[in-house]
């Protein structure tokens, strides 16, 4: 029977890699000082099984790599040795290995083989008291022999004397005799002698034994590997019956035995390479076959994400005519459109649900960055992750990365203080890192929280004044100044440190973000840490959003912006001369900011009085938009200017509403640069007296 | 039809073995650690019961002991798929009241054969 | 749709190596042709929603089944007397090839005229003067029973309008 073992492979490389992932969380968690027995054995099944797998599916390199590595812990787990902080270091190493062979093998690349034999080397050498090899070897002889020594025929003497409790193990003597008669002629002999009487008889006993002669090309390997499972259950005898060149031949068995068991080997590697290469060809026909979850292209995904939005389109549109039309004598129409409803927007729930994944796919690299550079910087760090669970759009997720990555750096390299600076603060010689996700209204927060030397307030002013973002008489507050650091321009070449440097600011961080409709800002008290918190919708294809009206135009404001809306009360209105309008929101003035001005259209009335205002946040700063009128909130399918056309100065986006017209969606940070430009609007965040 | 119930923490081996025994004609039962194969051997009959050692929950040496327990398993071939070909491993399986044992890797020709020898 | 376009060019080529058809249409008075094979649809004129802050020719977007598209009107594109749109205004819907993928871009003319076939021989290169159109945006002119046809290269008038805009925007 051939099976094409290829098919398994998706799976084998995908829990393979599960147990990596697996090994290398446990093996950041470890505690040398205080060791965990079930940790270490959980370290040791998932090299276990990449061994196991890696070998029944013939990936000879792995298995071997995986076979010391295992071993190693093995030790361990035994408590021969210790796990020591330079064990846990190259466990890592080993499990960035294995990764890179894993992928190599799984996507047919090229592997540094080099790297990977000095990695075992090293892996020997802490091996070096014991015999590595050992299991192996034992294997492939095991394996060899069997087929080993071509013997003459010969008879062998069998005696089979079964321990009475034989059949508790499973075993049955029939079966082992039926086994002896296909290596060759056989003549048994049951000895029924210790059967007791039929009311004596308890059935779970053995009372038999046998004499068997056994006739054939058949060497005592051979015999005793059928004994082999009941050897300690069994009185049992071999002997040779006839042999005339008895001697003589045994001597030759040892030789070919060995001389075969070489050859068996060779062939076996032969084999094997044979089915490396069946396995390039087949590797890609061979798809992940598990049966609980399929992989599907993104793309298809979002092309159904796109129809379903189509669909709440339509919807939207039919429910808009029902209320034109006058169905109230249709009551099966309107109950059927109501259905309609709630089946899309169920259907549309559940199909943003399939774009959604936890946020550990990008939490879980950050228990090696933070061992990795605590190391690097000699500081001693704990990471704490929460809300590991809380679910992220796919893509969010994938653009969130780098920024939390960059913050994660910042907090260690910045934030956390060396252990001599925190004990001399009298502070625990171990810093706290936290990251932390969880929902807040329709939003994802993400907040990354270290108790380390919080911002330096003074350094950030003078350094912003140095580098012309704010001027002498700035008056700040504390959150203002700390903003800072998310400007453009703010951090430059001096700062390049090796660790959170890389040429990339705040500001970087900043837009990135914003791309994705979220912000982000800083908390942070001098002395005791900072708190850097991330604000992201939940999925970068639908948007809650407020309808505004200006003149015959409508726009969508993120209803995520929105801080309140409100009526114009002209006494509130003040104009600063040679500057924009503010507008006193108790203890705030706030710039007004025109859409039909910055956007150059028509509105309905230019006297502020007449519209209303919508207070909004973006870029960390709050703005009133003046429009003609608020008009309905709902959820927008938000699509792309940038597909046909490009990129425009305050819209971040366009959407098709229910009548089928398209809207365009407001940007705000864009739209308050927007109105700096045209209105010569200044920073203005004086308080109000 | 014969039954057995396979038992190994790592899909890609429960699926090679699943997949072999199946297109060998036997029907399979699969869990993924002791004490889901206990649990399911309770709520079945295989004819026989095939199982990795290593295993979170419930190792395979446990499973064994656990499973002669059981009035209709006190005779059930139970084999033992196990890394370790040493002898060591293999009293502890025997003395567990394992029938046999498969050493691990193990292409399916090994594996059938093996079962053929518990199963007729 | 892209699927049949893309076919369909490739039986072009093979079948019809030396000639190529073209979709014309009025614009004051004078008649332009396109690569028919670009074309993804005519529509009647509809209300687009303005974008804030484009060129005057940039009429805004339309909802082209899901897509937004921009229009582009070309008259005040190629600076020509403004009119009223009329019951034959129509909405060409182009393929254009940008620099670095294809857009769907609409443009607004008085009225869509014929289809013609014109042999790559029947093209003549667009003198320096003559038509409102500059000369970047021409592929070259070609006669069809006496009338003068103004073969567009709607890539170049694109690649050069939008990339231009999008570079002034982005730094």
């Amino acid at each position: 029977m051939s099976i094409d073992l290829s098919q398994f492979h998706g799976v084998f490389f995908e829990e393979s890699f599960e147990g990596l992932a697996v090994m290398e969380t446990e093996l950041l968690d470890f505690d040398i000082a205080h060791p965990d027995h079930e940790i270490i054995n959980t370290i040791f099944r998932a090299a276990h099984s990449i061994k196991g797998g890696s070998g029944s599916f013939g990936f000879t390199e792995i298995t071997n790599f995986t076979h010391v590595l295992e071993t190693l812990l093995d030790e361990i787990r035994a408590g021969k040795r210790n796990m020591t902080q330079q064990d846990i270091d190259v466990f890592l190493r080993s499990v960035d290995c294995l990764r890179e062979m894993l992928t190599s093998a799984r996507d047919d690349t090229a592997l540094n083989h080099d790297l990977v034999q000095s990695l075992q080397s090293e892996l020997e050498t802490y091996l070096d008291q014991t015999d590595t090899t050992d299991t192996q070897q034992d294997n492939q002889v095991a394996d060899a022999d069997t087929s080993a020594g071509k013997t003459a025929e010969v008879s062998w003497h069998i005696r089979f004397f079964p321990h009475s409790h034989l059949f508790q193990t499973g075993n049955d003597p029939l079966r082992i005799i039926r086994e002896l008669e296909e290596l060759g002629e056989i003549k048994s002999e049951c000895d029924l002698s210790a059967l007791p009487l039929i009311d004596g008889l308890d059935t779970e006993q053995c009372y038999l034994n046998w004499n068997i002669t056994l006739t054939g090309n058949i060497n005592e390997e051979q015999i005793k590997e059928v004994f082999e499972w009941v050897e300690d259950d069994c009185d049992l005898s071999i002997n040779l019956l006839n042999s005339r060149e008895e001697t003589q031949q045994n001597a030759n068995d040892n030789n070919n035995g060995e001389q075969q068991a070489e050859a068996v080997v060779v062939a076996k590697a032969e084999d094997r390479r044979q089915g490396e290469d069946r396995r390039k060809t087949d590797r890609r026909s061979a798809g992940n076959t598990e049966s609980t979850s399929i992989r599907v292209s993104i793309d298809k995904v979002d092309a159904l994400i796109n129809m379903v939005g189509e669909l709440v389109i339509t919807q939207s549109m039919l429910g808009q005519f029902t209320e034109q039309v006058d169905i109230a004598n249709h009551e099966q129409l309107n109950e059927g459109l109501k259905q309609l409803e709630r089946n899309t927007r169920e259907l549309q729930e559940s199909v943003m649900q399939i774009r959604m994944l936890p946020i550990s796919f990008s939490f879980n690299r950050f228990p090696r960055l933070v061992h990795d550079l605590s190391k690097q910087l000699d500081k001693k760090i704990e990471l704490k992750l929460s809300g590991e669970s809380t679910e992220l759009d796919k893509t969010v997720m994938e653009k969130i990365g780098d920024p939390l990555v960059h913050l994660v750096r910042n907090s260690i390299d910045h934030g956390i203080e060396s252990p001599e600076v925190r004990q001399a603060a009298g502070k625990p010689e171990t810093g706290l890192l936290h990251l932390n996700a969880f929902h807040e209204g329709g939003n994802i927060i993400i907040e990354i929280e270290d108790d380390g030397a919080g911002l330096n307030k003074d350094k950030i002013f003078n350094k912003a004044l140095e580098r012309g973002l704010v001027s002498k008489d700035e008056t700040l507050d504390d959150d203002q100044i700390n903003d800072l650091i998310f400007r453009p321009g703010f951090s430059t070449a001096d700062t390049v440190s090796d660790v959170s440097g890389r040429g990339v600011g705040m500001d970087v961080v900043r837009r990135n973000i914003k791309d994705l409709g979220g912000t982000v800002g800083v908390k942070s008290v001098e002395g005791k840490g900072s708190v850097f918190r991330i604000k992201l919708p939940l999925t970068l294809a639908i948007l809650d959003g407020q309808l505004i009206r200006v003149g015959n135009q409508i726009y969508i404001i993120p209803l995520i912006s929105i801080i309140e809306s409100l009526q114009i009360q002209q006494e509130q209105i003040k104009s600063i001369v040679g500057e924009a309008e503010v507008y006193r929101l108790r203890e705030d003035y706030i710039p007004i900011i025109r859409l039909h001005s910055i956007f150059n259209i028509e509105s309905d009335s230019t006297r502020l009085e007449d519209g209303l205002l919508v207070v909004v946040e973006g870029d960390r700063q709050k703005v009133g938009i003046f429009v003609d009128d608020l008009l309905a909130q709902q959820q927008v399918v938000i699509k792309s200017l940038e597909t046909n056309y490009q990129k425009v100065d305050g819209i971040s986006g366009a959407t098709i509403l229910g009548n089928g017209t398209v809207a365009m969606i407001l940007d705000i940070s864009s739209m308050i640069g927007l109105s700096k430009n045209t209105q010569h609007f200044n920073h203005i965040e004086h308080k109000a007296a | 039809m014969a039954t057995i119930l396979t038992v190994d923490d790592s899909a890609s081996i429960r699926q090679m073995v699943s997949f072999t025994l199946k297109g060998a004609g036997f029907e399979v039962i699969e869990a993924v650690d002791g004490e889901d194969a206990l649990n399911k051997a309770k709520a079945s009959d295989p004819d026989a019961v095939l199982t990795d050692v290593n295993m979170p929950k419930m190792d395979g040496i446990t499973l064994i002991q656990e499973l002669r327990k059981l009035p209709n398993y006190r005779h059930k071939p139970m084999l033992m798929l196990t890394t370790e070909s040493s002898g060591d491993m293999k009293s502890k399986g025997r003395s567990a009241g394992a029938t046999g044992w498969l050493v691990k890797p193990f292409n399916p020709d090994q594996l059938l054969a093996t079962i053929k020898k518990v199963i007729n | 749709m892209e699927q049949q376009i893309q076919e369909s060019t490739h039986v072009t080529i093979n079948t019809q190596s030396e000639s190529e058809q073209f979709l014309t249409f009025m614009l004051a008075g004078e008649e332009y042709g396109v690569d028919i094979l670009r074309v993804q649809e005519i529509k009647g004129w509809d209300n687009a929603t303005e974008i804030p802050n484009t060129p005057d020719y940039i009429q805004g977007v339309l909802n082209l089944r899901g897509t937004i598209v921009p229009i582009v009107d070309l008259r005040v594109r190629f600076e020509l007397e403004k009119i009223e749109y009329s019951n034959t205004t129509v909405v060409i819907v182009l393929k254009v090839k940008g620099d670095e993928k294809e857009k769907t871009i609409g443009f607004v003319v008085d009225a869509v005229s014929d289809v013609y076939n014109i042999d790559q021989g029947q093209l003549k290169p667009a003198p320096d003067f003559g038509s409102a159109v500059r000369t970047e945006f021409v592929k070259g002119l070609a006669t069809i029973d006496e009338k003068m046809l103004i073969l567009l290269d709607i890539d170049h008038l694109v690649d050069a309008d939008i990339k231009l805009n999008s570079s002034e925007v982005t730094h």
